[in-house]
């Protein structure tokens, strides 16, 4: 009996080392990269990244042709600049708590327990994820301004002569900001949760620890890599953010806005200074997301077994308590997309001191679809997304081609790179292309990019390619490396290999990555408002504009329309995701 | 002139060498056997003969040429992959086809030899099927199938049969080895089980750290090991350490225990060249051990010993002994008669003791 164990164990230990072997093993001689694609990844990422990037540094150090930091001197003299780099900070820093504190309850409240309607909440849950800023901006002021529904609901309830608040400052950008951003830490946390192997929870408790002991000793040092990853998304998202600042900030700098600014008054050296700022806050915060990294896949590696079952709330009174929360949570998430819709219907102009629009007609819709201007923005951006992700599609092929093939400091290296335009705010990427390629410089010879249709794809492809990257690299992870050394043994060569064997499985993962892209590039904001060109307006200048002019109904009615969209995309990409268990392989 | 030779191979993977400078000669139509436990680089020889891996040093030659620089899709061996990796994307008839169409055979080609090789793991009629489908037997068949349906020069196994259960095992065991046979094959099997390598090859190298051991029949290495690796890896062994008596160029040696001080008498190997008066490590196998109420004739190696423990495990019963200081364990088909505080003359015959390199 004994021998047996022994024996069981031995067998057992030779997979965990076999396994690790593999994994360690994935640079063979079979996988060497055609030069070609070398190239490819050398040519973007110069253009595309190292350029701008090092233009914009050396640009804003430069004062009438010398070297020097008087930019940098005058930005920091001015107290505005100060002031909005603060700001940044301090809103992004106080975005991450409020965002914690609601996205970690929420994630154990839907992973832990089952209650009526779980399921449909815990999805409407990760939601304003996928909701473009712009588009979750006017929403938030249909119904929160001081002039929304809301505002004008309770002026109308307790008669008051004037609008209970105004939406600026930084409570609303808090709210904001907290409304669109607690998802990461939601679903990261849920992710991390999901983890966890119950067993060493059980372990725990027969060791004696309470329920209190099991939290903090077990689960949440467990969870520490996802709260870290969530946190610093939040930060990030919430230093880019652009919309929210630009239409209730109120009095609030923050550096994004302040870049824009400059821009508008034609500062050349304020927006360089500023960008500069603004891009190494950001590159900070992803140089130590990066560093914990590798914790996390220490912890995943260590958590195989049984997922945790969540207990159902049995006492009723609980049970209904925990449904209402439901059900009133879900309501507050919807209310912005459901103020949005009637919004849309609304007839232009008639929306004025009531609560409620009084008047409805299909009259904005009809506008969109009718006229060629109207639809032009909509074909516009879905021609620039479409081109952006398609080539960033293709793109992340040619990453993980070159990426796996190549010893461990290039491919740190690359990867780094090619991270580099996500980390950054739009407004970044934005500056630094438009500056790099709006004049004559040793990379393009007079090929100018602004001005011409292809600034914005190019933006897109470049701030939004290492999302597709990430699901390209994350499918091939899953994919078992003994599959292409099969095809091998059987003779493929690496035409073959990558055909037959690499991408179909790792297709459905790609695709969903690049509708996310896809997406995410329909609604983009931040910069296609610095670079866009007149003759092609993407849908979210237009809305901008819309709003401007105080056609509330047709901006609510892109927004409805590029929400469904999204939501089509969204589905699809979940469908590609769920039928992806076919790759886990034997 | 080896059918595929592997010379003074070395592979080093940062700090760790998996293969130091390994030598091994394999012959055509041959069943060879790598056993040893997890790490010892087993599987590292198996990746640089099919190609995934290229050595640090040393060069692998194959019916006279050397491959070592050669791609594995250049090289053309089968291999049974651990997990299998069948490509989930695809139908049995697509996996089993897939060296085929590297191949660019032609259509009725593939089909005719599709069928074959199903035919011939036993699995006619499943084409169409899909391998995530299938049990972990039948996945099993189909991964032989697909190695063998180009008609690889050579075979290779990487543990094919450990995630199989104990009862399949062994059949799947059976018919492997019938197979090879049957298609005049020439493969190379690793193992960490040594019953597995024992029931398969016809010859096995036993190896430990990168090392080579000992390489030899099944047979002669169970019965004569002369590596004390080797000895502990392969079933159990009574261990004694013993003082060398008589000079090493006798055929026989005499030897004292260190517990006991028994003098025995052992046969010597060629390899055992151990300095008089320098202590050795003596091995015989618990089954060649006699026990028996009289002294045997001759005398040779019997001692006195009590009879401490008798634990029935089955088709044998496991007797610990006690000679005066020296522990000794036996196995006996039929313990009857014997309890325990007996004491009873127990024989080791000189040409079931080994004596052991020191490892």
């Amino acid at each position: 009996m004994r021998d047996e164990g022994g024996g069981m164990r031995d067998e057992e230990r030779t997979k965990a080392m076999t396994s690790i072997h593999r994994s360690s093993f994935r640079i063979h001689p079979s996988s060497f990269i055609p030069h070609p694609l070398s190239l490819i990844l050398a040519v973007v990422l110069l253009y595309g990244v190292i350029y701008p990037n090092l233009h914009v540094l050396t640009a804003s150090l430069e004062v009438n042709g010398s070297w020097s930091l008087e930019n940098y001197r005058d930005a920091l003299s001015h107290s505005t600049t100060f002031e909005a780099a603060t700001s940044s900070v301090v809103l992004s820093l106080l975005t991450v708590a409020f965002c914690a504190a609601v996205g970690v309850s929420l994630a154990f409240l839907f992973e832990r327990y089952t209650f009526p309607a779980r399921g449909l909440f815990a999805t409407l849950a990760a939601l304003p994820l996928v909701l473009p800023p712009l588009v979750g901006t006017i929403a938030f002021i249909f119904l929160c301004g001081e002039s929304g529904i809301l505002a004008r609901f309770v002026q109308w309830l307790f008669n008051m002569k004037s609008a209970p608040w105004t939406l600026r400052g930084w409570t609303a950008l808090l709210i904001f900001h907290t409304y669109t951003m607690y998802p990461f830490f939601y679903v990261l946390t849920g992710a991390g949760l999901r983890r966890i192997d119950a067993g060493l929870a059980e372990a725990a408790r027969s060791l004696g620890a309470r329920a209190s002991q099991v939290l903090f000793r077990v689960i949440l040092p467990q969870l520490t890599p996802s709260l870290i990853a969530a946190a610093l998304l939040t930060f990030m998202t919430s230093m880019a953010s652009f919309s929210a600042p630009l239409f209730f900030g109120g009095d609030v700098r923050v550096l994004t806005l302040e870049i824009y600014n400059a821009r508008q008054r034609g500062d050349a050296a304020a927006s360089l200074t500023l960008t500069v700022i603004l891009a190494v806050v950001s590159l900070a915060a992803l140089i130590f997301f990066q560093r914990y990294e590798g914790t996390r896949r220490f912890a995943a590696a260590a958590m195989k077994g049984a997922t945790r079952s969540r207990q159902p709330i049995r006492s009723g009174r609980a049970r209904v308590v925990a449904t209402l929360c439901g059900v009133l949570f879900a309501t507050l998430l919807a209310l912005p997309i459901i103020t949005l819709v009637l919004v849309s219907f609304a007839r232009e102009g008639t929306w004025t001191t009531s609560a409620l629009p009084n008047s409805y007609t299909l009259a904005n819709y009809a506008r969109i679809f009718t006229q060629t201007d109207a639809s032009s923005v909509f074909i516009n951006s879905l021609l620039m997304s479409g081109l952006a992700s398609l080539f960033a599609l293709i793109w992340s092929f040619c990453v993980a081609a070159v990426v796996t093939g190549k010893r461990m400091r290039f491919r740190r290296l690359i990867s780094f790179l090619v991270l580099i335009p996500w980390a950054l705010p739009g407004t970044v990427v934005a500056v630094s292309i438009i500056e790099a390629y709006g004049q004559r410089n040793p990379l393009t010879g007079s090929f100018i990019l602004v001005g011409t249709f292809w600034i914005l794809p190019v933006i897109y492809f470049l701030r939004f390619m290492p999302i597709v990257v990430r699901a390209v690299q994350a499918s091939i992870e899953q994919m078992d490396v003994s599959l292409e050394e099969a095809a091998s043994s059987l003779g493929a060569r690496a035409w073959m290999r990558f055909l037959r064997v690499r991408l179909p499985l790792v297709w459905p993962g790609a695709v969903a990555g690049t509708l996310l892209a896809f997406v995410i590039a329909l609604g983009e904001y931040v910069a296609s408002v610095i670079a866009f060109v007149p003759s092609n307006q993407p849908v979210s200048i237009r809305i901008a504009a819309e709003m401007r002019d105080f056609n509330v109904g047709t901006a609510a009615a892109y927004g409805v329309i590029l929400i469904l969209l999204i939501a089509a995309a969204m589905l699809v990409a979940g469908r590609l995701e769920r039928g992806r268990g076919l790759g886990a392989g034997g | 002139m080896s059918f595929l030779s592997l010379l003074n191979l070395s592979k080093r993977y940062g700090e760790s060498l998996a293969v130091a400078d390994l030598s091994l000669e394999m012959e055509r139509r041959e069943f060879f056997g790598l056993l040893g436990p997890s790490g010892c680089g087993k599987t590292t020889i198996l990746r640089l003969i099919l190609g995934l891996e290229t050595p640090d040093t040393g060069s692998i030659e194959f019916d006279g040429r050397d491959i070592t620089r050669l791609s594995p899709e250049q090289r053309g061996f089968g291999m049974v992959f651990q997990n299998y990796a069948l490509f989930p994307h695809l139908n049995v008839f697509e996996n089993v086809a897939f060296g085929l169409r590297a191949r660019k055979a032609d259509k009725t080609e593939i089909e005719e030899r599709v069928r074959d090789a199903l035919a011939l793991v036993q699995l006619p009629g499943y084409e169409r099927r899909a391998v995530t489908e299938l049990s972990g037997g039948q996945q099993q068949r189909v991964a032989i199938a697909r190695a063998i349906a180009f008609q690889p020069a050579l075979l290779l196994f990487d543990e094919p049969l450990s995630n199989l259960d104990v009862a399949l095992r062994q059949e799947t065991r059976g018919e492997l080895r019938e197979l090879v046979t049957k298609l005049g094959l020439t493969a190379v099997y690793v193992t960490h089980d040594q019953e597995e390598a024992f029931a398969l090859c016809d010859r096995i190298s036993v190896m430990s750290e990168g090392r080579v051991l000992q390489t030899g029949e099944p047979r002669e290495l169970y019965e004569h090991p002369t590596e004390i690796g080797v000895a502990r890896f392969l079933g159990r062994n009574n261990f004694i350490t013993a003082r060398r008596l008589t000079s090493s160029n006798e055929a026989t040696g005499q030897f004292k225990t260190i517990d006991g001080e028994h003098t025995l008498t052992a046969k010597i190997g060629g390899a055992s060249l151990i300095p008089i008066n320098k202590n050795c490590t003596l091995a015989i196998r618990p089954e060649y051990l006699i026990i028996s109420k009289e002294s045997p004739k001759g005398n040779e190696n019997a001692l006195l010993a009590t009879v401490r423990e008798i634990n029935f495990t089955g088709a044998t019963t496991a007797i610990k002994l006690d000679a005066q200081g020296l522990a000794l364990e036996a196995l006996l088909l039929n313990p009857d008669g014997l309890s325990i505080g007996d004491v009873r003359i127990v024989q080791l015959p000189s040409d079931h003791i080994a004596v052991l390199n020191q490892g």
